[in-house]
This record gives C-alpha cells, structure tokens and sequence, in this order.
C-alpha cells in the first residue's frame, strides 16, 4: 500500500493554503509532518483523507485516484484521528470504539465487529475502561480510545492530526510507540502531524516540513532537522546535536526572544509611572 | 497504564456488554409494556359508560367479524370505535412521530435543545392554519382538508426555505439551528398578524383554539392519511441510527468513517418535516413530547441511537397517550388540551430524572 500526494494544492475563498505538495508514503513507514502553525498540517490531513475536497488525480493510493472512490471505500483503506475529539452525547468507551465498524456494518453489530472492536480496546490498554463515558476519561485515555476507533476501521493508512500535543510525556511515548508497532508488525502507514520535534525524530521514518503550504525540506531527521532549516522555517536559532538514541535532538536557543521579555517588561513600567 | 493490574478478559468484557444491551432491551420491554396497559385503561374510561370488557368485544367483533365474538350494544360500537380508538391510535402514532423526529434532529444536529420544531415549522403550520381559518384561502384544498392542507404546505414551505439558506452556508448544524429559528420567527410574526387583522372574533379564538392543539378531531378517516405516513417515516428514521451515532462525533468525523454528513442532514430532515408535519396539520401544535421524550429515554439507556430511537418513540406515544387519557378524565365531562397536561405531568417527572440521575446524559 502506497500513498501518494500528486502535487496538490488547496485554499479557501481567502487564500491557498497547500501549494504543490507533493509526498509519498510506503507501506510500514511512520512519517511525521512538521511545521509551525498555520503551515498547513492539518489541512494536508484532511486533504488525504478527503474531508477536504482536491481536484482529481492528487491523492492516490497506490497509483489509484482516491476521488473515484467513494467515502466509505476511502474509510476502509484510512482511519482518522482528529486533534480533539468532543461527543455531543455522552456515549461509552465501547461505544465509541465500535463507530470505527461503520464502514462495514448497517444495522446490527456480528460477532467479528465486537471481536474487532475488543481487540483494538485490548491492544491499546483501554479494555477496562471499556463501560466507562468516553467524555469522562482523560486526555491520554480518550486519544487511546480514538486510535482504537480508527484502527477497528481496518485501515492501511493511519492519519493523526497532534495526537500528542495534549498529552503528558509518559502517553506522548505510548501513542507513538503503538504507532511504530502497528508500522512494523502490520506493515500499515502512519502519517502524524506533530509539533515537537524531537519526537518526530525520535520516532518517524520520514519527516516532511511544511512552511506556508509547501513542503520546504523532506528526508530522515538527519536531513530534515537542521540548524538552518529550522531557522529558515519557525524563524528561530536552535542547537541541533546528536542524542544518546543516534538521533538529532533540537534545543531552541531563546537569545533571539530577550527582545519579547524586556519589551514587556517596558509596557508595564510605563503603565505604573502613569497611573 | 494498570493493563497489568486488571483482571477483566475479553470474555468478561463481552458479558459486560452483553448484560448492558439485556437491561436496554428489558427497559424498551417495560415501556411498551406500560403503554399496552394505558391503551387498555384508555379504552376503559370516558365520559359515558363502556368499560374494558365491554370495549374488548367491541374492537374483536369489529377487527375480526368472522368470529362472531356476539352483539355489543349500537351505542357502545360508536364509543369505542367511533371516538375512543381512533383517538388512542393518533395519539399513539402522534406521539411517537414527534418524539422520533425529536430524537433524531437533536442527534443530527448535535444539540441537546433541538425539538422537532426546529425548523420553524410550528410557526409555518399555525401561519398556514391561519390563513385558511381567517380568509378561507389555502393553497392545498384537499377534497375538503381546507387548514389541515395548508397547515401541511406551510411546513414544507418553512423547511424549504431553511434548507436553502442553510445550503448557502454550507449545511453546518449551527446553520441549520440558525435558520430555523428565523424562519420561526418570520411566521409567527405573519400569525400574529392574521390574528390582528382577522375580522371576526370567532375566527381568531379558533386559531387558537388549533395552536393549543388536541386529539378531538382524530378519526379512521383522518389517521389513514395520517398513520401510513407518519409510521414510514418513523421506520426511515430509524434506519438512520448509525448515522447518527457517527455524527455526534463531527462532521469531519464521519466523512472518515464515510458518512456523508451533508446527506445525511438532508435526507433526515425532510423525514422529520413530513413526519411532524402530517401530525400536526391534523392535530395543531403538541409541544413538549417531542423535547423531553427523547431526553427521558436518553436517561434511561443512553445515546446509542439504535436503542434511543425505538425507545423515544414508545416513550413518546406513551406520554401523549397518558396526557391525553388524564385530559379527557380529569374535568369530565369537559377536557383539558393535552399540550397542557403533557407538560403539567411530564415536566415534574423530567426534572426528578436530572435531579436523580448523577450521570451527565447530555452536554
């Protein structure tokens, strides 16, 4: 299974947001896409998965146009786990794991959905929590129960929009070593938008940097996370070195942001001589 | 996590599950139940004198005459079947068309406020009522049906609109909600209107009159347009079920479980349109029932549409059905409109299940 992006580009009546990307995805590769805020992360998530219409011909799956299946062909080949997840009603942990049988069930549940279903909940950790209302979990909790949602879809193609920014370190490390399990042992693609770097270079495969909408740097962490790339794309100086793991690990320096800090102390000292 | 420390297996998961869809079953069980019983007591008493045996032979003799189930008195068979049964069929299909409708629009829409009267179609139908009591003008003159008509054609004119200026803004739920509103408020502002201009006094205690709405008017002939109706669009609402379960997880949600949320939306209001729209062109306006049977039923076995919908409507036909027995009842001979009773009973009972309930059922 291979996913690829064919120079797709996307706006809405204000502006384009995606402009030319082009990336592609192998099959059992974790990929991170990074990018400041407002790069177009998000957006290339729901490109892919469709929830954002593209012309034809820029999101295919190996070599086949995704825009000639239908949406819920597309969801047997690709789960989604948005950045937060709020459920109008309450429903139960179980409840919410079985919606990702959707795709193959019309009415009545079989036994297969519920074995699915029990074992995605098994294999994330969550079965206990399994009677339990999705809304009272925790953060780490509920993101567990969304990937279980989106892997008893039976995808190839995993797409996760941060499903780390909102955790502690400890659920931030479980979420992607899951990720890197089902890549390795299931051979799916996982595609993750993720903020903190050195996650992603602790974890991914591939990173892609987006700055404005367009793919400014690709390749392993080594070749993606340099000095002069992040300076080039957040706009900030940052000491690249070499973890114990072999992998880049990246330290913001704060020099450029002594500016910020005394500007603020400033506008309040001004304020107090006022009043 | 404490996977470790848990002892739960997937079998006594599975038993766990299994039992929670037993208890959901048992409740659908007892409210049916509950409402055989009320439609037994219904039959049994009003304002003049056959009661349950009386009433039985009469509804046996008349459904199955080949029986010869034996003669019930003339003035018996126009109770029974002429005034009681008809009226306790409408309520029942009245009720559980609105408390669907109710239940499915709250889903779809994802607002726990949401009655089948979201649309503005309450306003529509009394508008359209209006006009044909006030100017005998309707725009469907249906061999006769002159307010029932044009009530009807209100409602889908009042759900037209919305539709379109809620496709404009691309069929969001706030869109929907949004729209709706206004247009309730375009027609009740146009009702007001005929009532202030109306020239006879007559004409605007019976607008109403029709507002406060009643079962009174239900007859055989009334609930065959009706009851086929209202009870296919019930059934195609309910084939929705897991479309809603998906979407009040979002719209971008359910585009990846490959609902199309649009679609969906669309189909389900005009179910819902024509569904409360044939009850209440009949019937005028029964608030409350729609509203709060849906709630009750998500108090007693949760969010899971393809129990809460079944579960709504049996609710729904139960409540309608209670309130409109206490009405006819409780004043003989005269009877209370049931819009009063339903949310002079109902109202008490909702509140005691917030209070009682420490679970959080909807946000």
């Amino acid at each position: 299974m291979k996913l690829t992006v064919n120079n797709l580009s996307f706006g809405y009546a204000g502006g384009s947001i995606l402009k030319n990307v082009d990336l592609n995805v192998g099959l059992g590769e974790l990929v991170a896409i990074v990018g400041p805020n407002g790069s177009g992360k998000s957006t290339l998530l729901k490109c892919i998965n469709r929830i954002l219409k593209t012309k034809p011909n820029s999101i295919l799956i190996d070599g086949q146009d995704t825009s000639k299946l239908t949406i819920k062909e597309l969801s047997k080949l690709m789960g989604y786990v948005p950045q937060t997840s709020i459920s109008a009603f309450p429903f139960t942990v179980f409840d919410v794991v079985m919606m990702g049988r959707k795709p193959y069930v019309h009415w009545s549940i079989g036994e297969r959905d519920n074995d699915i279903v029990f074992q995605m909940m098994t294999l994330l950790g969550i079965d206990h929590l399994a009677m339990r209302q999705f809304s009272e979990l925790s953060g780490g909790e509920q993101q567990k129960v969304i990937v279980a949602r989106a892997l008893a879809q039976q995808p190839q193609i995993l797409l996760l929009d941060e499903p780390t920014s909102s955790l502690d370190i400890r659920h931030q490390l479980e979420i992607l070593c899951i990720l890197k399990g089902l890549t390795q042992s299931k051979g799916h693609a996982v595609i993750v938008s993720i903020h903190d770097l050195n996650l992603a270079s602790r974890f991914c495969d591939k990173l892609f940097m987006l700055k404005r909408g367009c793919i400014y740097a690709m390749g392993t962490p080594e070749e993606v996370l340099t000095a002069q790339n992040i300076e080039a794309v957040y706009g900030i100086k940052a000491d690249v070195s070499t973890s114990i793991t072999g992998k880049p690990v990246v330290m913001p320096l704060v020099s450029d942001f002594n500016d910020f800090t005394s500007k603020v102390s400033f506008f309040f000292e001004e304020k107090e001589l006022k009043a | 996590m404490t996977t470790t420390t848990t002892t739960t297996t997937t079998a006594d998961l599975k038993t766990l599950y299994g039992k929670g869809k037993k208890r959901k079953l048992l409740v659908i069980f007892a409210i049916f139940l509950a409402l055989i019983a009320t439609i037994l007591f219904s039959l049994s008493f009003g304002a003049s004198s056959p009661r349950l045996g009386e009433a039985l032979t009469v509804i046996f003799s008349k459904a199955f005459p080949f029986l010869n189930i034996g003669p019930a008195s003339p003035l018996a068979v126009t109770i029974i079947w002429t005034i009681r049964l008809p009226r306790i069929v409408m309520a029942l299909i009245a009720g559980a068309g609105l408390a669907t409708a109710g239940a499915t629009m709250q889903g779809i829409l994802r607002n726990p406020l949401v009655s089948s009267y979201i649309l503005g179609i309450s306003s529509a139908a009394g508008f359209g009522a209006a006009l044909a009591i006030v100017f005998g003008v309707s725009i469907a003159t249906l061999a006769g049906y002159l307010v029932i008509g044009n009530a009807f054609v209100f409602c889908l004119i009042a759900m037209i609109i919305v539709y379109s200026i809620a496709r404009i803004r691309g069929m969001s739920s706030e869109s929907v909600i949004l729209a709706g509103v206004a247009v309730g408020f375009l027609f009740s502002a146009l009702l007001s209107l005929m009532q202030y201009i109306a020239p006879e006094k007559n004409a605007v205690s019976a607008i109403v009159f029709w507002l406060m709405g009643g079962l009174y008017t239900a007859s055989w002939h009334n609930l065959l347009i009706c009851f086929p109706i209202v009870a296919v669009a019930i059934l195609l609402m309910m084939t929705q079920a897991w479309n809603i379960n998906v979407l009040s997880m979002g719209e971008e949600v359910a585009t990846s479980l490959g609902v199309n949320s649009k679609r969906v939306l669309s189909i389900n209001m005009i179910l819902e349109t024509v569904a409360t729209a044939s009850i209440i062109s009949f019937t005028g306006i029964i608030g409350f029932v729609d509203l709060i049977a849906p709630h009750i039923s998500r108090m007693l076995i949760g969010n899971d549409h393809r129990y809460l919908i079944p579960c709504s409507a049996l609710m729904g036909a139960l409540m309608l059905l209670a309130a409109d027995t206490v009405g006819r009842l409780i004043i003989m001979p005269t009877e209370l409109p049931v819009g009063i009773v339903t949310s002079l009973l109902g109202v008490p009972f909702f509140i005691y299940l917030l209070i009682r309930k420490r679970r959080q059922h909807f946000s």
